[in-house]
């Protein structure tokens, strides 16, 4: 599934549905770790109900579905280390980056150091960053 | 619904023989699957099977080849971390074929 | 330049709100399906609207519009209508398509 010398793109997912109430989250996730075998320029951007996919302490013991909140940490063994959150959904909500699961990923040119996954950005940020990329696919 | 016997207790496959529920798995199921495929597992196979199954514990996502690759080469060393010595291990594939023994459904992306 | 889609009614999820607010001056958003509800005068999201059109286009898919009994009449001024040849060819003409499901 490797490309061999093709052109790298940019893919942003959006990503702004909560992820229990539908399939959108799982999927999203899904499409983002076999796309990931593609080696694409891969960002994603959590907006709205989205960024409560982000958040801590999941746990479905109670309703019979999988928690998949953990697969976001392997995001980074993926070379996905481009994770935005917005700013004003996350307010809106009530919640801050502390409510969020520390994602990380390790620079692999800087002695495998542990940095942060998960940048929050405005309105204005979040604008230019859309229009920078190539492909952008909606959940 | 195709099944394995492992010590008398019929446990669930599905079509390509991976264990429904990751629960039902022992290590003699891994080594009834093993079996299947005429392999004989070694302290070798069983480095990473258990490196999956922890993978998996903390993810709950079977590692893409690649990924394992890289992360076999990070805990256990580079002279295992490469696709050479895992093929050679898991000859239908590391993640695939490894998978499969260590009970877990088959690699996300993995076609 | 940037097509923004819009499927949903405003009142049922803030698809259209979040796309109006994170559009960029000279892009395009296009309103079809239950989404033309928001092209219509009198909403609660006409304000919205309006404010958007000062720096952005926005365009409505006449077909769906009508299907569903509103009339170029009660159009917000200053949206356009399109055919689906219409809306083909907002599609070619723009870079890349954001759709806001």
């Amino acid at each position: 599934m490797e490309e061999d010398g093709g052109v790298t793109k940019k893919f942003l997912y959006v990503n702004r549905r909560a992820p229990y109430g539908s399939i959108y989250a799982l999927e999203s996730l899904e499409v983002v770790l076999i796309g990931a075998a593609f080696e694409q320029d891969v960002s994603l951007a959590f907006i709205d109900d989205g960024v409560y996919q982000l958040k801590k302490s999941q746990s479905t013991d109670g309703i019979g579905m999988k928690n998949f909140s953990p697969t976001y940490n392997a995001l980074g063994d993926y070379d996905i280390n481009k994770i935005y959150v917005d700013k004003d959904s996350l307010e809106q909500r009530g919640l801050t980056l502390d409510d969020l699961m520390n994602l990380t990923w390790e620079d692999e040119n800087d002695n495998y150091a542990e940095k942060p996954s998960i940048s929050l950005v405005n309105s204005e940020e979040l604008a230019v960053l859309m229009e920078q990329q190539d492909i952008i696919l909606s959940f | 619904m195709a099944s394995i016997d492992v010590n008398g207790k019929s446990v669930e496959v599905d079509e390509e023989g991976y264990l429904v529920d990751l629960n039902e798995w022992s290590e003699d199921a891994a080594k009834i699957l093993s079996a299947q495929d005429e392999l004989e597992l070694t302290d070798s196979h069983w480095e990473v099977i258990n490196f999956l199954r922890e993978y998996y514990e903390e993810y709950q996502i079977a590692p893409a080849v690649r990924v394992l690759t890289k992360a076999i080469g990070k805990k256990l060393g580079p002279e295992k971390g490469n696709s050479k010595y895992l093929y050679e291990l898991f000859p239908y594939g590391p993640a695939k074929q490894a998978c499969r023994f260590a009970g877990l459904p088959k690699p996300t992306g993995c076609v | 330049m940037t097509l923004h889609t819009v499927n949903k009614s405003p009142f049922e999820t803030n698809s259209l709100e979040t796309c109006l607010r994170l559009v960029r001056s000279g892009h395009n958003v296009l309103l079809f399906e239950d989404g033309v509800y928001g092209a219509s005068k009198g909403t609660r999201f006409e304000a919205l609207l309006t404010e958007a059109m000062q720096s952005c286009k926005i365009h409505v898919l006449l077909p769906d519009f009508e299907a569903r009994g509103m009339s170029i009449d009660s159009l917000i001024s200053g949206i356009e209508t399109v055919d689906y040849a219409g809306f083909v060819n907002l599609v070619t003409e723009n870079e890349r398509v954001q759709a806001w499901l």
